[in-house]
């Protein structure tokens, strides 16, 4: 794998790579199980055992605990992964944007619509 | 004979599909986006393809980490989508076409690319909205699929050049069958958006309409830019043009647009719908 310190950086981008991948593993592997009805259920009724199943690291551990995206983000989470875990705390993908951003959800939503537009060909 | 009939090329936000369940096509919000659908469907209705073959990314449905392959080629007789962790998903069965999924999967592999092909797969918002979005009304789907999946989520992500190739190579197996289907190509996905990070919520207009203006003409213009590049240009999602490149690649003919709707926003993301004919018509 490449030197981290040699890698690509794109500014506020988190780039899933190898690197995330296995530091993720965990966090992803859980999040990944919940595409199951019954496992979000036995989530939520305990969530700690459920953590331990699937030893989530420390830090992974820490930022489920503390609903914290940026911080899962950070230990390995991919996004595609904790949109499952986010459904089951009532996140869509505005809330996540604005947790991640610092924005308030209002003001994520209007900076999206800054860019509105509609723009519509159609062959004669 | 087979033909290519055409390509569809459509944004698959699984929004889209939760206001389809809940009837928003004309709420102001979704309309402008469900409008860019008309004229694809009276294009169906005249051309009633038969087949469907659709390039697009699991978003962690059928693979996980533990397998995560570059390029899958279903080759099942049905396939289904299932609940994505959102509770939404019973959405009808897709009958599977295994004789064209083996035979390009013999052709490509003979193009020197190395699939993992699938008897048993699942097929995520990715699929499940687009089909929605063409067929609203059907009691079962009028097309046999065969799905093509393209790793748009764990780096390194295959180039913009090997996915355009990949298409070409499915397009020249399509042109080799010898059943006498109507084969429509779609690619899904995009365009610009970006889920996480301090970015989230980035849409670049000016990329996207680079994209919608050469995707047709002129594919090779969006190989200018590597996977990474798109992925600054288009946000960490907006990689998914991916797709689009390679379903472009597997229209052989004189492609010819005929519709094409850009609408921002719709969820966290700048929506695209765009129709090609394929004018090449195969010898009888």
């Amino acid at each position: 794998m490449s030197d981290p310190t040699e890698r690509r950086v794109i500014p506020g981008t988190p780039v899933f790579d190898g690197h995330s991948a296995q530091r993720g593993y965990a966090l992803n592997a859980m999040c990944y199980s919940f595409n199951d009805a019954d496992k979000r259920a036995a989530f939520v009724a305990d969530e700690e055992a459920y953590m331990a199943r699937f030893r989530l690291s420390p830090e992974q551990l820490d930022a489920v605990r503390r609903r914290d995206v940026p911080a899962m983000i950070a230990a390995g989470g991919n996004v595609y992964y904790l949109a499952k875990l986010a459904g089951i705390f009532g996140l869509n993908v505005q809330d996540l944007g604005a947790l991640q951003t610092g924005m308030a959800v209002e003001d994520f939503k209007a900076g999206l619509l800054a860019h509105a537009v509609t723009e519509r060909r159609a062959a004669a | 004979m087979s033909e290519i009939v055409g390509g569809l090329f459509t944004s698959h936000v699984p929004g889209i599909g939760a206001a389809i369940a809940k009837g928003l096509q004309d709420d102001p919000y979704w309309k402008p986006f469900f409008d860019g659908f008309i004229p694809v469907h009276r294009w169906l209705e005249q051309r009633r393809p038969d087949v469907a073959v659709v390039f697009y990314n699991d978003h962690g449905l059928n693979f996980f980490l533990d397998k995560m392959p570059t390029f899958a080629i279903g080759a099942a007789p049905e396939y289904r989508h299932e609940d994505e962790g959102w509770g939404i998903g019973g959405y009808k069965p897709y009958p599977g076409h295994p004789d064209l999924s083996w035979h390009i999967i013999e052709q490509v592999v003979a193009s020197e690319f190395d699939p993992v092909t699938c008897q048993s797969m699942t097929v995520d918002h990715a699929v499940a909205v687009p089909f929605e979005l063409c067929w609203p009304d059907a009691k079962a789907w009028p097309v046999k699929l065969v799905p093509i999946c393209i790793n748009t989520v764990q780096h390194p992500l295959p180039s913009p050049k090997r996915c355009l190739e990949l298409g070409r190579a499915v397009g020249r197996a399509l042109r080799s069958w010898k059943g006498d289907e109507k084969i429509l190509v779609m690619g899904t996905g995009g365009l610009s958006h970006q889920l996480e990070g301090k970015r989230a919520g980035f849409i670049n207009t000016d990329y996207d309409r680079f994209c919608l203006n050469n995707i047709g003409p002129n594919p090779e213009a969006l190989l200018r830019h590597d996977s990474l590049d798109i992925v600054e240009l288009a946000g960490s999602q907006g990689v998914e043009i991916l797709n689009w490149l390679a379903a472009r690649g597997a229209l052989t003919g004189d492609v010819v647009e005929l519709a094409s709707n850009y609408h921002v926003p719709i969820s966290n993301t700048a929506a695209a719908t765009a129709l090609f004919e394929n004018r090449e018509f195969l010898p009888a």
